[in-house]
């Protein structure tokens, strides 16, 4: 009994993680139904997203490293915290213009290739954005706290507790971020069902060629979902920053986000949702269980490994479009 | 007006189908084959060897096998590192389990046993294409490396996890541990690169080479004119993962001596290779060496001035170098997806009209 409801407790908690990871793979399906371009970056703007954030909220003065090292200067920030909302306000502008500028100097040079090339392409950005993140505001290991509550919650302890004799350990940052999730998930769904902009997303996710014969322009459409997918990426650098501070690892954990979309399908908001549960889930009971007997840390590669093995059986994973192919 | 096929008179088929056509290409060829085998054992230091050449070689190994893959099979891998690390612990339990091996037999063996992993990671490309395939390559890259990491065989239980050669030679030269001369280094490793690369540019340009170029191109279209996908698609995987199993044994053995699977063949690597044969020319054979010589040099050369010459920090250095290389990379995609190989090709064609050019 006992360690049915630890088990109980752990698949719990990856449903909180699975939440995240389906956040970072949301980013992911965004820009791949729109454009077509499997967005490797998408990882790393998460990070760049939260060093923003961080950096701004600390009052840390853009590459100052660098000016430091060119000027002979000894400069260690401006001394001041900004507001939380303006740092907030500031970052998603800096990610709006980060879509801009992708659009303007990469997408649009790029067109017609083919898509290897631009998912190349992509990882190139990730490198860059990388080193560009790192230089503007330092490599060191930043806290991200902007007020989301933390800590475990005693509520849900003290509930589970006087239910099944057995208090649940669950953070309420995750029960934040799930909330958050779904919120996230109903308003995008709500705006591209309803909105104009929406419907010409889905137009162009549809069919390119016919939403350019409608006149629907295809570079503004690619700037809004980009910067969509910049909004979903600050949201997943919030909440992850504050899990596990904000630093290089993060864009790792957003690799995983990979394995979670090929899961789901590449082209279904639903199904990324879905796959970061089932990874999330499955990864923290797979260590649980059977991790102690192959000397653990399986968390490393499960995700990868369940991609691969489930790909085999149904290439387009749980909720893709069927891939047919013609000569 | 000297690099022409005018004067060429080709009077039999082989002739005709010679790598090296054009008279002034083939001296071009044997004075790089001189310089690299006659001049630079002799030159070599160790800061030379240890810092450029050496890796230089092992990189451009690794660059060989992935553009077999990648660039004439089409498939994308971004499991390099996992293949590299199988090699090079292969290589380790073979050096440990048969002392009296042979170094050169090993380093073959472990490339060998490389291609069957390579195989088995290769099944799922019948499958799965494009991306999808990439994130599935993925799954070799984090498994193998936990693999080597958490099962303590594969590194003799020694306590700090990590793997170190031991001492051996060929012909009573030593090659390996920490006593070596940098020229037996150098040249072990050129004699693999040079074998390796001879054989990939014959390979790609027969029959099996044009299978995979058919399948890269459109696997469908293949399959319809008569490709068997299935052999094709895994005799990629394999010669691939041969190439990439030697490098990674190399790698360990004969240049750093001395691994722990997750600094030495992280996923980092595996990008590494293959902004190499984007930068240097996807489906070429120079172009895996000049990508290779490229990302080898830029950092040494961007350390060198901005932390040798300009004292910054170190850590600057290595942002400069993530910014500097994403950068490029885009920048390739865009003016010049064929790669700096490609750049090469265009010079020649130039050269063939110079000075007169119509």
């Amino acid at each position: 009994m006992q360690t049915l409801l630890f088990a109980l407790e752990v698949s719990l908690n990856g449903f909180m993680t699975g939440i995240l990871y389906a956040l970072v793979a949301l980013g992911f399906v965004l820009i791949f139904k729109a454009s077509g371009v499997f967005n490797y970056a998408q990882g790393v703007m998460v990070l760049f997203a939260a060093l923003t954030l961080v950096g701004l909220q600390q009052g840390i003065v853009p590459f100052e490293h660098l000016i430091n090292n060119l000027l002979g200067t000894s400069i260690h920030g401006f001394g001041w915290n900004m507001p939380t909302f303006l740092a907030l306000l500031l970052t998603l502008l800096t990610m709006l213009l980060l879509a801009w500028l992708v659009e303007k100097l990469i997408l649009k040079h790029l067109v017609n290739q083919n898509p290897v090339i631009l998912f190349m392409a992509t990882i190139g950005l990730a490198y860059f954005l990388e080193g560009f993140g790192d230089l503007m505001w330092g490599a060191d290991l930043k806290k991200l706290d902007i007020g989301v509550p933390m800590g475990i919650s005693d509520t849900v302890e003290q509930a589970t507790y006087d239910w099944f004799g057995y208090g649940f350990f669950i953070d309420r940052l995750d029960i934040t971020a799930s909330i958050v999730a779904a919120l996230l998930v109903i308003g995008l769904t709500i705006f591209s069902q309803f909105s104009k902009t929406g419907r010409a997303l889905r137009a162009v996710a549809d069919d390119h060629q016919a939403a350019l014969s409608v006149g629907i322009s295809l570079r503004r459409i690619w700037v809004i979902v980009w910067s969509i997918a910049g909004l979903v990426a600050l949201i997943a650098g919030i909440f992850w920053g504050s899990k596990s501070g904000v630093q290089f690892s993060l864009s790792l954990v957003a690799l995983k986000a990979l394995p979670v979309l090929m899961l789901g399908g590449l082209t279904s908001i639903p199904g990324a949702i879905v796959g970061g549960l089932l990874i999330g889930v499955g990864e923290k009971l797979f260590d649980f269980m059977v991790g102690p007997m192959i000397g653990g840390a399986t968390e490393n590669w499960f995700a990868y490994v369940v991609a691969l093995v489930f790909l085999l059986f149904r290439p387009q994973g749980l909720f893709g479009e069927k891939i047919i192919e013609r000569v | 007006m000297f690099y022409r096929e005018v004067g060429e008179f080709k009077t039999s088929y082989p002739q005709d189908s010679e790598s090296f056509g054009i008279r002034l290409d083939k001296y071009g060829y044997y004075l790089v084959l001189f310089v690299a085998f006659a001049l630079v054992p002799f030159m070599i230091n160790d800061y030379w060897a240890s810092a450029v050449l050496v890796p230089f070689l092992v990189w451009a190994i690794a660059s060989l096998g992935l553009n077999i893959l990648t660039g004439h099979c089409g498939q994308i891998s971004l499991g390099t590192g996992g293949f590299m690390a199988v090699g090079a612990y292969s290589c380790y339990k073979l050096m440990t389990s048969f002392p009296d091996l042979n170094i050169i037999f090993c380093i073959i063996l472990s490339g060998l046993i490389t291609a069957g992993v390579g195989i088995l990671f290769g099944i799922p490309s019948l499958r799965i294409k494009g991306f999808y395939l990439a994130v599935a390559t993925l799954a070799s890259q984090f498994f193998l490396v936990w693999l080597f990491n958490r099962v303590p065989w594969f590194y003799n239980y020694s306590a700090s996890g990590q793997i170190s050669t031991p001492e051996r030679s060929v012909f009573g030269i030593l090659v390996t541990g920490p006593n070596v001369q940098p020229w037996a280094q150098y040249m072990i490793c050129l004699l693999f690169a040079f074998g390796l690369a001879w054989g990939c540019r014959n390979l790609t340009r027969g029959s099996l080479g044009r299978k995979w170029m058919a399948t890269r191109d459109m696997d469908i279209a293949a399959e319809i004119i008569g490709v068997n996908l299935l052999q094709a698609k895994l005799s990629a995987f394999a010669i691939s993962s041969f190439y990439i199993g030697i490098a990674g044994a190399l790698f360990f053995s004969v240049y750093l001596g001395a691994v722990d699977a997750t600094e030495a063949f992280g996923i980092n690597q595996s990008f590494l290779v293959l902004f190499m044969i984007i930068i240097g020319g996807l489906g070429s054979i120079l172009g895996s060496f000049i990508g290779a010589a490229f990302m080898v040099l830029f950092p040494v050369l961007l350390k060198n001035i901005l932390v040798g010459w300009w004292e910054w920090d170190a850590a600057l250095a290595t942002h400069l170098e993530f910014i500097s290389v994403g950068f490029l990379i885009i920048v390739f995609l865009i003016f010049e997806p064929h790669g700096l190989a490609q750049l090469w090709r265009l010079l020649k064609q130039k050269l063939r009209l110079w000075p007169y050019p119509h």
